[in-house]
């Protein structure tokens, strides 16, 4: 059995039929990355995972246990943490204040230490800035705080969407950089990504997502020698 | 150069700095003609910086809990004033119960903890029910709609209180030992307003260090911010909604209780004034933003019982205390003409409505 589980699930917008039935899975301590254009609904799936949107039909299963009757934050305490798209850090709470946010859910105060040296551990960075508000820090080290804020949580797994957007390419690098640490870590990561080539470069596995649907999946490599996905994800002729 | 001055400045700004300049030039003469005069001695002024100061600070209790509600909800709650009228109105018939028994002239500092814990748990539970019943149904509704709601709620509440209290003025009963004076260096103060003063300040510096430095305030700074992240967190939206409105209820609660010790009665429509004036105090602080609200309520304060005299009395207006609500939401109007966001607030660009 699968550590994450989602099945045939459809979620609408409205009238939109925004997911169409997408049916993925994801194993413990593997990287799977879901690719896909603009509003293929990558970011749709992620939201229906975490409960911020309902889906209409289907299931999405962790360690058997169904969770789309649950509440967002229900869901975070089970153990589905999301890296949200754009970062959303909170602007004027300070960084430190920003991770112990992400540590909500727990009430240990040892553990919350623990959690806040791995991540300063990951990020030194994060450490020297601790004090400043999270609105001042430069697009890199906010794509930081966001992915030091869900590890605080203390995920089974960490759900990210698009950490590369809008970002310098060293800082590209970073980011997929801390990615594979955490791989090597044991952590659990479903990556949603426009950068197809380096998420299929630290995924394991590969969903292609085209409006709505899964329409190829594979293993990272296989997905990598694809025609279709060489031409109209990868940029290659 | 002189063509992007035209095209920038539009004949309503012109027309609005000339009023606030006319405004200026009043505030001016006016009190350079008062000082010239010497109706007023020091004596005077410390009275009225002092009795400012007392009233600032219930305006600033109150308008915590306008701001705090603003900052997560982004609404006005315009019932806030009766959550402010219900706790002192039904705690008054405990002061009546302690004072008719003897029980407030025998033991008076547990009598008045008393009559604190029944106005704030009154006030706390009306402002629960209120956000439970008539707020979260609407909370995804057009911004318009919670705001009508709570103008009705406002009106239901204070005809609720009415019906079970009657439409009288009730006199509060005297507590002995606030009554008389304190002496510091030769300024004498009434010594209830020190009380409602050092009360006041209290409750305001527990309420700052709950909000910026416990998990529960800091969570709801986060909700505030950003809802939906927050619940990304594992932060319950719904409970940290009620936790704010919890402590708008108690600091309503325990400014009521000074409102009745410092004016000495109450009645079911005693909510709306000072209400009105902590909405003030909020917008001129800078709504959303809670030392922004202490700070605008104790300038309100401050200005409505210093400027009558400061301002007015030099023009050879007669009994110009009785004008001090027109200072107050003149000032409501000049901020809202000439910084918009208040003295401490951020620009609106930048927040999600």
């Amino acid at each position: 059995m699968a550590l994450l589980e989602i099945e045939n699930v459809h979620t609408y917008y409205g009238h939109i039929h925004a997911l169409k039935g997408v049916s993925l899975d994801v194993d413990r301590g593997e990287i799977v990355t879901l690719i896909g254009a603009n509003g293929a609904g990558k970011s749709t799936m992620l939201k229906t995972a975490s409960g911020l949107l309902r889906p209409r039909r289907g299931s999405i299963r962790l360690e058997g246990e169904d969770l789309t009757r649950y509440r967002p934050h229900e869901i975070v305490s089970k153990g589905v943490v999301q890296v949200p798209e754009g970062r959303r850090i909170f602007g004027r709470l300070t960084v430190r204040e920003n991770l112990e946010m992400g540590a909500f859910t727990i009430t240990d105060p040892r553990q919350i230490e623990s959690n806040l040296e791995r991540v300063f551990g990951l990020f030194p960075r994060l450490r020297e800035r601790q004090k400043q508000v999270g609105g001042t820090l430069s697009g890199g080290e906010q794509q930081m705080l966001a992915t030091g804020r869900a590890l605080m949580a203390n995920p089974s797994v960490l759900l990210m969407d698009e950490p590369s957007m809008g970002l310098a390419p060293v800082l590209v690098d970073i980011i997929f950089d801390t990615i594979r640490q955490l791989h090597a870590d044991g952590t659990t990561i479903l990556l949603v990504e426009q950068n197809a080539r380096m998420a299929l470069q630290v995924a394991s596995r590969g969903y292609v997502l085209q409006s709505g649907a899964v329409v190829l999946s594979d293993t990272a490599e296989t997905l990598r020698q694809n025609e279709t996905v060489r031409k109209a994800y990868l940029g290659e002729s | 150069m002189l063509k992007r001055w035209k095209k920038r400045i539009t004949p309503t700004d012109v027309v609005m700095w000339l009023i606030g300049g006319a405004i200026l030039v009043l505030i001016f003469w006016g009190s350079i003609a008062t000082l010239a005069t010497g109706t007023y001695t020091g004596h005077h002024w410390f009275d009225f910086i002092i009795f400012g100061l007392a009233q600032g600070s219930i305006y600033a209790l109150i308008a915590m809990g306008y701001t705090m509600v603003y900052g997560i909800l982004r609404m006005i709650n315009f019932a806030h004033s009766e959550v402010f009228m219900c706790g002192p109105y039904t705690a008054y018939y405990v002061a009546a119960a302690f004072y008719s028994s003897g029980f407030l002239d025998q033991y008076p500092i547990v009598s008045l903890i008393m009559i604190f814990l029944v106005s704030m748990a009154t006030s706390t539970l009306v402002a629960v029910l209120l956000e439970r019943i008539a707020y979260r149904p609407l909370r995804t509704a057009p911004r318009l709609i919670p705001l009508i709601t709570a103008i009705g709620a406002s009106f239901f509440l204070q005809y609720t209180f009415r019906g079970f209290y009657g439409s009288g003025f009730q006199a509060y009963p005297v507590v002995q030992i606030l009554e008389g004076e304190i002496t510091f260096w030769g300024f004498r103060i009434l010594k209830f307003q020190a009380v409602v003063i050092a009360a006041a300040a209290i409750l305001m510096a527990a309420l700052y260090s709950f909000v910026q430095r416990t998990r529960l305030g800091k969570a709801i700074r986060a909700v505030s911010e950003d809802k939906e992240t927050s619940a990304l967190m594992g932060i319950d939206i719904d409970r940290m909604i009620v936790t704010t409105f919890v402590i708008g209820g108690m600091s309503a609660g325990a400014a009521g209780v000074l409102y009745a010790l410092m004016f000495k009665q109450v009645h079911f429509f005693m909510g709306f004034i000072p209400g009105i004036k902590a909405f003030t105090a909020a917008v001129l602080g800078g709504i959303g933003n809670i030392p922004g609200a202490m700070l605008g309520g104790i300038f309100l304060g401050l200005v409505e019982s210093v400027g009558p005299s400061l301002f007015l009395d030099g023009l050879g207006i007669v009994a110009p205390y009785q004008l001090k609500d027109a200072i107050a939401f003149t000032m409501l109007v000049l901020v809202l003409i000439f910084r918009p966001t208040g003295i401490l607030g951020e620009r609106l660009t930048v927040k999600k409505a």
